[in-house]
């Protein structure tokens, strides 16, 4: 996958977890938390599913990577470089 | 609809043990993932004490009243929109005591006003409280207890520590001596948007999860009483309930944490180290309840939702847990509870003392019940005047009847203090792929406590099965 990708697919999850998320302005270099009005419940189900689409195994300690759009593709794509 | 025990298959991927909020959750997380889930439940009806019971036409609710707003999101994300839907405020929660009587809507917005204007406290004070509580994480410092935390903000305010804790105590039976970080989120959960409830009753809550368990493909097999967790080699292997095994990579119990360590498991599998930290979980305290029901074609006046009542004259962890307390909690359940149906009662709650029931001879037993309905009416006739002459049917719980039911370790009805957490979060440590869930903690405690953790364990199966 390709960063582009691997966005996308972060931005399909959330939609999946609050279908009244709003991407618009959306800035790819800060919090999703602030912005999305996303909890630590929420981040556990982007965690869930990512493991579920991809067998993606992401430690606890790692949960930090997640926190940006771009953190999120600079931590995923070596990770989904065969998916 | 549930499944008699000899329909049931040989091997699953996962079994989960006890069909609380936590045990439902987990199940219908797991199944909605793919995996083949079995769940048992000893009751003959699921949903822990999330659970109803009939008596001449009346439904009584054991702990509808009631719950956070963030049940909204919890149910629509973990469960279906239809029960999310079903979600509703109650509006009128009373306190009354020899300190204060007033009424609030029991959110942030309103807490500040009376705060404010009812306990002349400056208003920076206030506000700087609420960050304080809202700013709390589980994983935050815990040598502070909630009693400081008052302290720290109101130093001798013994009125305003009771607006603050009294309610708290009743929903999860923490005191002023547990960590002040259990009380920071809890309570902030509640500051969030107010109270809430399922209209429609639990009854009509628990049947729609069943339908959506179902729906995931969950089989769902009840009164089959677990005897054993099975397990071989540091592994489990499965469960035995009337002497058939049942296999499985992982089991989950509900069961609560001290009964899954001290009786469904044995010694030998854990290590002398999480043993040592196991032995000295405390269990919270229990609960008595008076259920009173109004006769067909009569009703009561609104006098609120939620009625917070003493005639102690300060709030006092002790005086709550009295065989002879003065403090009850009244759920008023109104004919808008189940819409359609034209049916009023009133559950009174009270925190109370595994050990001061369990030793009486039935004589007794049966006495001191009686005197409890008897008390209860008479405190509730203060807010319903000439309610005795309206109720058709009056009964008691107590420990010994919540143990009975949900088999918990000393009929705790709040799980266990801050200690068990750790101790849930760890066991798949000590035998690979036996999990618990249920309340611990006491954050991990009440409907939305449960099912967050529900989801979390859930999260942490998954990953094991997939690893």
């Amino acid at each position: 996958m390709t960063s582009e990708e691997i966005k996308d697919l972060i931005l399909e999850i959330i939609e999946d977890i609050d279908d009244e998320a709003d991407f618009t302005s959306l800035d790819a270099d800060q919090p999703l938390r602030d912005q999305l009005d996303l909890d630590s419940m929420d981040f556990l189900d982007i965690v869930m599913e990512l493991r579920k689409r991809h067998k993606l195994q992401i430690p606890e300690e790692d949960y930090p990577h997640l926190a940006t759009l771009n953190s999120c593709a600079t931590y995923l794509e070596p990770l989904l470089k065969d998916a | 609809m549930p499944v008699s025990f000899s329909q049931v298959d040989n091997q699953y991927d996962v079994i989960v043990i006890g069909s609380g909020l936590g045990g439902l959750t987990t199940a219908n997380r797991l199944a909605y993932c793919g995996h083949k889930v079995l769940l048992v439940e000893h009751h003959h009806r699921l949903g822990g004490l999330s659970t109803w019971f009939k008596r001449r036409g009346h439904i009584f609710d054991i702990s509808l009243h009631g719950f956070p707003y963030g049940m909204v999101k919890t149910c629509k994300k973990y469960w279906n929109k239809a029960i999310m839907q079903s979600i509703v405020q109650l509006p009128n929660i009373v306190f009354d005591n020899p300190q204060f009587t007033l009424r609030t809507t029991f959110d942030k917005t309103d807490f500040t006003e009376l705060l404010r204007s009812h306990f002349k406290v400056p208003e920076e004070r206030i506000n700087s409280f609420f960050a304080t509580v809202a700013g709390m994480n589980f994983y935050d410092d815990q040598s502070m207890t909630t009693r400081e935390l008052f302290e720290r903000f109101f130093p001798g305010r013994s009125d305003v520590h009771r607006l603050l804790m009294e309610p708290i105590t009743y929903a999860n039976g923490s005191t002023l001596d547990d960590p002040a970080i259990t009380y920071g989120i809890v309570f902030s959960n509640f500051m969030n948007k107010g109270v809430f409830t399922f209209e429609g009753g639990t009854d009509k809550l628990i049947g729609m999860m069943t339908d959506e368990l179902e729906k995931n493909g969950v089989t769902i097999c009840t009164k089959a009483k677990v005897d054993k967790i099975i397990t071989e080699k540091g592994r489990v292997r499965g469960i035995s309930v009337h002497g058939t095994t049942i296999c499985a990579k992982a089991v989950v119990s509900n069961s609560g944490i001290t009964n899954t360590i001290q009786n469904l498991t044995d010694r030998e599998v854990y290590s002398d180290a999480f043993l040592e930290k196991a032995d000295k979980i405390r269990v919270n305290t229990s609960s008595c309840q008076v259920y009173l029901g109004i006769r067909q074609g009569d009703r009561i006046d609104d006098v609120g939702d939620l009625l917070f009542t003493s005639k102690s004259p300060e709030f006092d962890s002790e005086e709550l847990l009295d065989m002879n307390t003065k403090s009850k909690t009244f759920s008023l359940y109104y004919p808008k509870t189940r819409p359609g149906a034209d049916q009023y009662t009133v559950v009174a709650s009270m925190n109370s003392r595994f050990e001061d029931w369990a030793n009486l001879d039935e004589e007794t037993y049966q006495r001191e019940k009686q005197s409890l309905v008897t008390r209860t009416i008479a405190d509730l006739d203060k807010y319903l005047p000439g309610v005795k002459g309206k109720i058709d049917w009056a009964e008691a719980a107590t420990p010994r009847t919540f143990n009975s039911y949900t088999l918990h370790t000393r009929g705790t009805s709040f799980g266990t203090k801050f200690e068990g957490l750790d101790i849930s979060r760890s066991i798949f440590k000590e035998v690979a792929g036996l999990f618990h869930v249920g309340s611990v903690g006491i954050i991990m405690s009440g409907w939305l406590g449960a099912i967050n953790y529900g989801v979390i364990v859930a999260n942490d199966v998954d990953g094991f099965l997939r690893a």
